[in-house]
């Protein structure tokens, strides 16, 4: 962590004239700080994730490493974070790995893939609860995304691709 | 240009297809709608239809495969339903619904080998085509339809998960498919009709 501090004031004066590269260089997330207090919760703690009224717009993605087309579509929400960053636009990735699987799969993807997007860990085991208080017409099928502000929401039970993606985000912040 | 033309009616199929299983739930069945019979290869290489169970009351459809971890998860729960109730005239009927050259652990090869370590005693079949589980309107493994013989036919009774605990089958506080096949042999209501849990998206 010192290094990467040090690594960060060398990079920041070094690109002094740079502007926009230096604000990128600073926001990079230390991955291994991630998994060391990974963020897990039930849905009484997820919530709040889902129903933020301030004025960013939040993207929530629903996947887990065991889920192929999930794991297909995560760089487009990665890019999307990053493409984003600076129109007050979050995305968070939410994983339904389950909870035995956090330390040989979660963690090392979260790792290896450099998720720079905020990723929490969803466990709550009452499906039939949260699901459709997430949204009402969610048959369960993961990958799921929400786009929401605090005027609008849309809920989406299928896969992206990133021009799709953008796309639907663009229909919302408009 | 025949091996363009050939390309493009692929990708056309392709993309129609995906299109198709995009658009969810709103095109399944319904409480109350009345299911189609089918005729799919099992397991052990015989067609297996809905109409060969002549004594079943009805029939407890359950969408599943071998390599979406939830439908791991609720394997043995799944034999279990059919131990406790197809000599009640419920048995299970299992169908895989994945594309198996998106997902080669659920070709039929591999369907034989898990229904084996496992012992499953229900029919495993393979929805060859991916022609049934579109009308059932299934989304996911697991999914579950319970069904009911008619007059007018294999009425749909119940539509969702198995229970309220994926991860731990002794957490359980409600078991919807027992308590709505249960209800179906007592000639109650069922109290819960649909319940939604989580799954793997089919693979097209």
């Amino acid at each position: 962590m010192k290094k990467l501090v040090l690594l960060l004031i060398v990079l920041s004066f070094s690109c002094k004239n740079d502007v926009s590269k230096k604000k990128e260089i600073i926001a990079v997330v230390d991955t291994s700080e991630v998994v060391k207090d990974l963020e897990i919760y039930d849905y009484d703690g997820l919530k709040p994730f889902l129903n933020k009224e301030d004025n960013k717009t939040y993207v929530i993605n629903f996947w887990a490493t065991w889920c192929a087309p999930c794991v297909k579509e995560l760089p487009y929400f990665e890019q999307l974070n990053k493409n984003f960053k600076d129109k007050n636009v979050e995305v968070v990735l939410v994983s339904l790995d389950f909870p035995r699987h956090y330390e040989k799969k979660l963690k090392p993807f979260i790792i290896k893939h450099n998720l720079q997007s905020r990723v929490i860990a969803f466990d709550d085991p009452d499906q039939n609860k949260w699901i459709p208080a997430i949204n009402k017409d969610w048959s369960g099928a993961i990958p799921a995304t929400i786009i929401y502000n605090s005027e609008e929401r849309k809920f989406y039970e299928r896969s992206f691709d990133y021009e799709e993606l953008e796309n639907e985000l663009l229909t919302i912040l408009k | 240009m025949k091996k363009t033309l050939k390309k493009l009616f692929a990708l056309i199929a392709i993309v129609s297809l995906s299109a198709f299983t995009n658009i969810g739930e709103g095109n399944g069945y319904k409480i109350g709608d009345i299911a189609t019979d089918f005729s799919l290869e099992n397991i052990d290489g015989n067609m297996v239809s809905l109409a060969d169970f002549k004594d079943a009351k009805g029939f407890i459809v359950v969408f599943t495969c071998n390599t979406c971890p939830y439908a791991v998860a609720y394997e043995d729960r799944i034999e279990a339903l059919n131990k406790k109730y197809a000599s009640q005239g419920y048995p299970v009927i299992a169908i895989m619904p994945n594309n198996t050259d998106v997902k080669p652990g659920d070709n039929m090869e591999a369907m034989k080998v898990r229904a084996k370590e496992k012992g499953f005693t229900f029919p495993y079949l393979m929805d060859k085509g991916q022609k049934i589980y579109p009308q059932y309107g299934a989304t996911k493994t697991p999914h579950i339809y319970i069904l009911e013989k008619t007059k007018k036919g294999n009425e749909v009774k119940y539509i969702g998960g198995i229970d309220d605990n994926y991860k731990d089958a002794s957490l359980v506080k409600t078991k919807y498919v027992e308590d709505a096949v249960d209800a179906l042999i007592d000639g109650k209501e069922i109290k819960q009709k649909e319940t939604r849990a989580i799954g793997c998206s089919i693979k097209v």
